[in-house]
């Protein structure tokens, strides 16, 4: 307890445009689990890669239990003694656990021995593998513990774990929790990265807040309300979008009986999805990413052709529509994959307008395109919207992920949609334009649209919809008013642990 | 017509000699689209790797002078398909139309002054008793050594790939560049590599067509089995034995239809030269519906971004 | 350090000045390699680019620019659409033969007989010949997902293999001699392409020039153009905006390869003259360059068929005035596409050269 096992002081990064960090001093020491707090674009992820030995600071100095610490790469800080899980796993879907795991090692022992350890470790610490599995099978909390087994097998004395808690349900967090509670009590200390105050209440002993690149302030969790630390985030005082209680309208769109198969060969199969939204509702999705939400999306958008009278629109079938048909009757859609999936990287804004704006904002004729009334309404979006960007004229890659997130939602709200599904809304976006999405939807539900927000923002969920359900493994559970829900029913509905066994923890303390 | 003048034993024989300049390219484009890289430029590294076998065997008097000729001029020539897919980030499938284009010329130019001519023959594999034993003695040992380095290749990739370190970063690499990279392996250089290897084999491969099997040298003469060996990585399912049966396969049935027509089966010599590309078109259909065996990153270019 | 930085968009000015700068390159490389053969780089160099323009017989050879490069257009303009869309279609070769099969095929049919009918007749079955050839790639990949890279390439040499079979059997000129081949479409002046044979114009051209106008108004102004583009750079996206992949497929491969169909009728009805064994002379091949040349852009095309068309009536005069190998001119053309595909990164990324040692 007591010394200090990492000291930074004063590390500076800056990229083209942007200072990612400025002059970031702190200490972590041993045995403690440190957060590292701050909304998307604080600089969090840059200041960690340094520690890693991914990135080189332009300035500023790291010292390791006293010593000069400048790791080349991240062998150096792997042999150092720190390890680290990001939040985007670097796993490859085709190969077995223990082939993951043993790329993820210096020298791994041989593959039999490999095996043994594995399910030794994964045992002990109540994250249970089986290294014949193929890593492509598993669930993404099961992912996340390959990633972490990776980690422990070699023995860290810092363990780096970035927003880990996106891809687990309630009762899969206490598990992960307890794991993290005993590797401390063992001597190892954990640098968490969340933005999840009332986690990081609940499970660190001190605290680093980031903004805009700065250390702004530092606490201890258990003794600042989560209020206090939202403000030190996000620096003004938040605002809570406003929530007008409207009556809601006719059935718009009724899903009964879906089930399909996926179209690629590790995607979730959706079985028998029901499910009905009226006019000027909001309904809330939850549920960990990969356990059908993208399926869905593609079921109700029209992009994969579904069962018939799976999907009826004001009571008619609209299974065997195209998306362009579906557009016509005014039921859109935005993907959660921004660049690749809602717009074109390469291409304009303009273009990325005509893209889905073609039919309702009547963009053609006899099959030619008017080019002037196009960009006219991309620079109506951008207007509407509030994108910062010089113009219409720009590539969509070139714009930020709140900015190209805005224009996106943007496109598709004006559009006037009768129905309108979003996946993931505000995923990767900064506090602001978070806040402007919500706000949209908002609007748009109170004119009458019916609207499916789904998201791995359980927060965001419960302050927008009025009605909620869990998507689990391609099940949806029952829609439940969200008035009155608490975190532990949702958990449940998002199936609980999914059978993982608590950590043999705490017996032999 | 006369069937009877067709040999089965030497059939089999002469369908293994047929078979290993296909065995040879193909290996190596495996390895290559393990790594998760398209190299179409197969038929241009092969012909060149015909004419520098082809043309250092004459002017040094060794065959086998020449056979590591083909080698290094076949890797020499992937260099430059890495250096443009690698490093200048440029589409892998009209870099590797490139290299074809530019190897078919280059090996034009080099062989003008080789065309007629005679090169060293190769010794070929003579044991005391063994070899004359009726029907095993042709079809298993009397080749020359370039026929088993081929079989060894396949037994030796197969190995490396399911069982060694190597072949494990080779096949993540291909799965998910990505991945790999975050985890500190330096993918550039596992597919440059990889690139350089596909390279001397199909050289190894061009040199046995000019040097071995036919052997002579003539502008263009490999005629398309650069592009038949890739789609016998198709066939394969990316699995090297079932690479050596397809090969087997194919050889076999070019070996077939150039005995029919000397045997002068009454079908017209153009249909029956046009059969083993049609027969490759039904192959490549009938396994397109298993597309499982691909690694997930072939043919995506790759950059490291910060 | 030489590290490469995405740019946020790409680059106008280097999209137009690179294919300029390849040029500029693979000229000074071939001067190299000419001066390797033993030849004056300069006086290669200026009897391949400047003479069958300026020089002396410039009169002669200019009307074969046309020629060889009409072609040359017409095909690469049919590959760029499918290119753009990442669907390749590398047997154009084959759908030239074929198409001229069939298109000498119908008008062989006619002879002697003269009307004005015969040649759209022709014209109209060399684009379906090509277009059917064409369609086998298409349906086996839209069906079975087959790679149209390796069956329409496959099928390139199995035309090689009917083309033969039809100059030596079917198409065969009963007052031949016994010599191989057709008759001549020269001797058939229903079933013949010359607009002008001294000014060297023939229908191929102005269809080429047609092919350049309509590709440009597609691509620039129609959606299904819009639709090619998306498809080629974010096909993911392309699906959400409701583009039906089989359609666009059928198209692209269907209209490229009617393309190269007229294409090789337009050859053989005209500057080759009859169906003989080697009657294509790699066309198919060539075009491929000519569309990374002209970046895929119709005008860019227009452009780089006649440059490419220039490459080859200059290289036929040095190999007759210089000596110079006719291969030479094949590896010319090669590096020429080697350096554009090189210099291409430019438009998207950023060349930085840092110093190490920082820290």
């Amino acid at each position: 307890m007591t010394g200090i096992l990492l000291s930074i002081s004063g590390l500076t990064k800056a990229y083209p445009g942007v200072v990612a960090n400025d002059d970031v001093s702190f200490d972590i020491g041993e045995s403690e689990v440190h957060a590292l707090l701050g909304e998307n674009g604080a600089g969090k992820s840059t200041l960690v890669k340094m520690i890693y030995g991914l990135v080189k600071p332009d300035s500023g100095s790291m010292k390791w239990k006293g010593q000069p610490f400048a790791p080349a790469e991240p062998k150096a800080a792997r042999t150092a003694g720190v390890a680290m899980v990001f939040q985007h796993f670097s796993l490859f879907d085709a190969l077995k656990v223990s082939e993951n795991v043993a790329l993820g090692m210096e020298n791994p022992p041989r593959m039999r021995d490999l095996a043994h350890k594995i399910r030794n470790v994964s045992e002990t610490y109540g994250l249970p593998l089986d290294p014949n599995r193929t890593v492509g099978d598993l669930s993404a909390g099961e992912r996340q513990r390959v990633e972490i087994i990776r980690c422990l097998l070699q023995d860290p004395k810092l363990l780096i774990m970035d927003e880990p808690t996106s891809v687990l349900t309630p009762q899969e967090v206490d598990i992960l929790f307890a794991t993290l509670n005993r590797l401390k009590a063992e001597g190892t200390s954990i640098l968490y990265i969340s933005h999840k105050l009332e986690e990081i209440r609940k499970l660190c002993d001190h605290a680093t807040i980031l903004r805009l690149g700065k250390n702004v302030g530092e606490c201890i969790p258990a003794e600042t309300s989560a209020r206090e630390m939202a403000e030190l985030m996000v620096g003004d005082a938040l605002q809570t979008p406003m929530r007008k209680n409207e009556k809601t309208g006719e059935a718009m769109l009724e899903v009964s009986g879906l089930s399909l198969q996926p179209s690629n060969p590790y995607g979730t199969t959706l079985k028998n999805i029901h499910f009905t939204v009226h006019a000027g509702e909001i309904l809330g999705l939850g549920g960990v990413a990969g356990n059908g939400q993208d399926e869905l999306l593609a079921a109700l958008s029209g992009e994969v052709s579904t069962p018939q009278y799976a999907i009826k629109f004001k009571g008619q079938d609209v299974a065997s529509l195209k998306p362009n048909a579906r557009r016509t009757l005014g039921i859109l859609a935005a993907p959660e994959e921004r660049l690749g999936h809602a717009a074109a990287p390469n291409m304009s804004l303009t273009e990325n307008a005509l893209l889905t704006g073609a039919i309702r904002e009547n963009l053609t004729s006899n099959g030619f395109v008017n080019w002037p009334a196009t960009m006219s309404f991309a620079k109506k979006i951008i207007t509407t919207f509030d994108v910062r960007t010089p113009g219409p004229h720009v590539a969509a890659r070139a714009l930020s992920g709140g900015n190209l997130q805005k224009f996106v939602v943007g496109r598709e709200v004006l559009q006037r949609p009768k129905v309108l599904i979003v996946n993931q809304p505000t995923w990767g976006v900064d506090a602001a334009a978070a806040a402007a999405i919500r706000q949209a939807l908002l609007d748009l539900a109170a004119e009458g649209a019916a609207i499916i927000v789904i998201s791995q923002d359980l927060d965001e969920l419960m302050e927008i919809s009025d009605h909620f359900g869990a998507l689990n493994e391609g099940r949806l559970s029952e829609i439940r008013s969200t008035a009155g829900l608490s975190i532990d029913e949702i958990g449940l509905m998002m199936g609980g642990a999914h059978g993982m066994e608590a950590a043999h923890v705490g017996a032999n303390a | 017509m006369d069937l009877s003048a067709i040999n089965p034993v030497l059939l089999v024989a002469s369908l293994m000699v047929a078979a290993t300049p296909l065995l040879l390219a193909a290996i190596g484009e495996l390895v290559v689209e393990k790594s998760g890289v398209l190299n179409l430029g197969v038929e241009g590294m092969m012909i060149v790797g015909a004419i520098s076998g082809f043309a250092i065997s004459v002017e040094s008097g060794s065959p086998m002078l020449g056979l590591l000729a083909a080698v290094i001029g076949g890797a020499l020539l992937s260099l430059l398909f890495a250096f443009l897919t690698q490093f200048a980030l440029a589409n892998q499938v009209a870099s590797g139309l490139a290299l074809t284009l530019f190897g078919l010329g280059l090996s034009a130019l080099m062989g003008q002054s080789y065309v007629g001519i005679k090169p060293p023959a190769m010794s070929k594999l003579d044991l005391p008793v063994i070899s004359d034993m009726p029907v095993i003695g042709p079809i298993f040992f009397s080749h020359d050594p370039v026929l088993y380095i081929g079989v060894a290749l396949i037994a030796t990739v197969w190995a490396l790939l399911k069982f060694s370190r190597i072949g494990l970063i080779l096949r993540a690499v291909g799965e998910n560049h990505d991945a790999a990279h975050a985890l500190g392996y330096n993918v550039i250089k596992v597919r440059l590599l990889a690139i350089m290897f596909g390279g001397a084999c199909a050289g190894l491969g061009g040199a046995y067509i000019s040097l071995i099997r036919v052997p002579q040298w003539t502008e263009g003469m490999t005629a398309g089995i650069g592009w038949i060996a890739l789609a016998l990585v198709v066939f394969a399912s990316w699995k090297p034995w079932r690479l050596l049966l397809g090969a087997y396969l194919f050889g076999g049935i070019n070996v077939l239809q150039l005995n029919l027509q000397a045997a002068g089966i009454a079908i017209p010599v153009e249909y029956l030269a046009m059969s083993p590309y049609l027969i490759t078109i039904l192959v490549l259909v009938i396994m397109s519906a298993d597309k499982s065996g691909a690694p997930a990153s072939l043919g995506r270019t790759f950059h490291a971004s910060q | 350090m030489i590290t490469l930085e995405k740019r946020p968009m790409p680059s106008r000015l280097l999209s137009i000045a690179t294919p300029v700068i390849a040029v500029v390159i693979t000229m000074i490389a071939g001067g190299l390699l000419f001066y390797a053969l033993g030849k004056s780089p300069f006086e290669a160099i200026r009897t391949i680019f400047w003479d069958p323009i300026f020089g002396e017989f410039a009169f002669y050879y200019r009307p074969q620019l046309l020629v060889k490069g009409a072609p040359l257009i017409l095909i690469a303009i049919g590959l760029s659409l499918g290119f753009k869309a990442g669907i390749w279609n590398i047997g154009a070769e084959g759908q030239y033969i074929i198409g001229g099969i069939c298109g000498a095929g119908i008008g062989l049919a006619f002879y002697p007989l003269n009307s004005f009918l015969v040649f759209p007749l022709m014209i109209l079955a060399g684009a379906f010949g090509g277009w059917a050839w064409a369609m086998i790639p298409a349906l086996l990949k839209v069906k079975f997902n087959t790679n149209e890279i390796l069956v329409s390439l496959m099928l390139v040499y199995v035309a090689e293999q009917v083309l033969a079979s039809m100059s030596l059997g079917l198409l065969k000129n009963p007052e031949g001699h016994g010599f191989p081949g057709s008759r001549n479409f020269n001797d058939y002046p229903s079933g013949n392409s010359w607009i002008n044979e001294a000014a060297g114009l023939h229908w191929g051209m102005a269809f080429a020039f047609i092919a350049v106008i309509f590709a440009y108004v597609l691509l620039n102004r129609h959606i299904l153009g819009f639709n090619i583009r998306l498809t080629g750079e974010a096909s993911r996206a392309a699906r959400f905006s409701g583009v039906n992949p089989t359609r666009l497929i059928l198209f692209c491969l269907g209209s490229s390869g009617a393309l190269a169909g007229l294409a090789g009728l337009f050859e053989i009805s005209g500057p080759s003259g009859q169906v003989s064994i080697d009657f294509n002379v790699g066309y198919g091949f060539t075009a491929i360059i000519v569309a990374f040349l002209g970046r895929l852009h119709p005008i860019g095309i227009l452009l780089a068929g006649l440059l490419m068309a220039l490459t080859y009536i200059g290289g036929e005069i040095a190999q007759g005035n210089l000596g110079l190998p006719s291969a030479a001119i094949q590896v010319f053309q090669g590096m020429l596409l080697f350096f554009l595909l090189a210099l291409d990164l430019l438009t998207n990324y950023r060349v930085k050269v840092a110093v190490k040692g920082v820290t």
